[in-house]
């Protein structure tokens, strides 16, 4: 069940991306680029996503237990440190260069874009490397 | 600063359906959503490999699905700069796990956790894109 679930909310995940145009770089980068032509749709997939998602989260956080699983799994790093400052800062630098972050660069590989396809591998290939070294 | 191609109801829309797929994911299966999370442990590792596999095939699935139920092709503007497209694919891959999420598992999901870490991871990968694309814009 656990699968099947993953497999649609894959699928509804992907077609907000494609409706909201965060899918498109040039939507995005038209969001980054605040100080000159802004285009701020992208504020709004935000708040969109989080009126939905933060009163469900806290609506079942004190559940048992998810519908389908033994237990819920959520990260206890509270921790704010270099890793997290510096990977942010990567993180910005690339989706600020290419205009993708990492939802929208795999789902764009459905339009059987080249350059998607490209990003997509060197930034596996960046998930990879970031494994080696943690 | 001019505003210009604002599509502010289907943002809104689309956001809608992303955080639902996020909160549908919690209260069934239990996790978070954070794709870069789900994207290289689908690489690295073998538990719930299956699952996340499910998952990204899902998120390729979307845009297929929407094409064909509504018809509408997917009209999208990336570069064709291969400096910028591997540079800026292993900036996303290393910083993301570096800093251990994304736009996905920083900037939805913590954020709805009230998560600090992810405040400002946020708050961080958005100062320094905008930045970065201030900068690329004067080169």
């Amino acid at each position: 069940m656990n699968k099947i679930v993953s497999l649609f909310c894959g699928i509804i995940f992907g077609i907000g991306l494609v409706i909201s145009e965060m899918i498109n770089p040039a939507k995005v980068l038209g969001f980054l680029n605040l100080f000159d032509a802004w285009d701020p749709s992208l504020a709004f997939v935000m708040i969109g996503a989080l009126i939905v998602s933060t009163p469900l989260f806290h609506l079942f956080k004190n559940k048992d237990k998810p519908l389908f699983n033994s237990n819920f799994s959520i990260s206890a790093n509270k921790e704010i440190d270099k890793k997290l400052i510096i990977g942010s800062v990567f993180f910005g630098a690339g989706w600020g260069l290419a205009g993708l972050c990492p939802g929208p660069a795999i789902s764009s590989i459905a339009l059987l874009n080249t350059s998607s396809a490209i990003f997509v591998i060197s930034m596996f290939i960046g998930f990879y490397i970031a494994s080696k070294t943690k | 600063m001019n505003i210009i191609n604002f599509t502010p109801i289907s943002a809104l829309t689309g956001g809608l359906l992303i955080g639902l797929s996020v909160a549908l994911f919690f209260i069934l299966n239990g996790r978070m959503i954070g794709i870069s999370g789900i994207a290289s442990n689908f690489l690295i590792s073998k538990e719930k490999r299956i699952e996340n596999l499910f998952f990204l095939v899902g998120l390729i699935l979307g845009p297929t699905i929407y094409t064909f139920f509504l018809g509408q092709e997917i009209q999208i503007t990336i570069s064709n700069s291969l400096f910028l497209l591997i540079g800026g694919g292993a900036l996303v891959g290393f910083g993301t796990r570096l800093s251990s999420g994304c736009t996905s598992g920083h900037g939805i999901s913590g954020i709805s956790r009230f998560s600090l870490r992810s405040i400002i991871a946020t708050i961080t990968f958005m100062i320094v894109g905008i930045l970065t694309v201030s900068i690329t814009n004067i080169l």
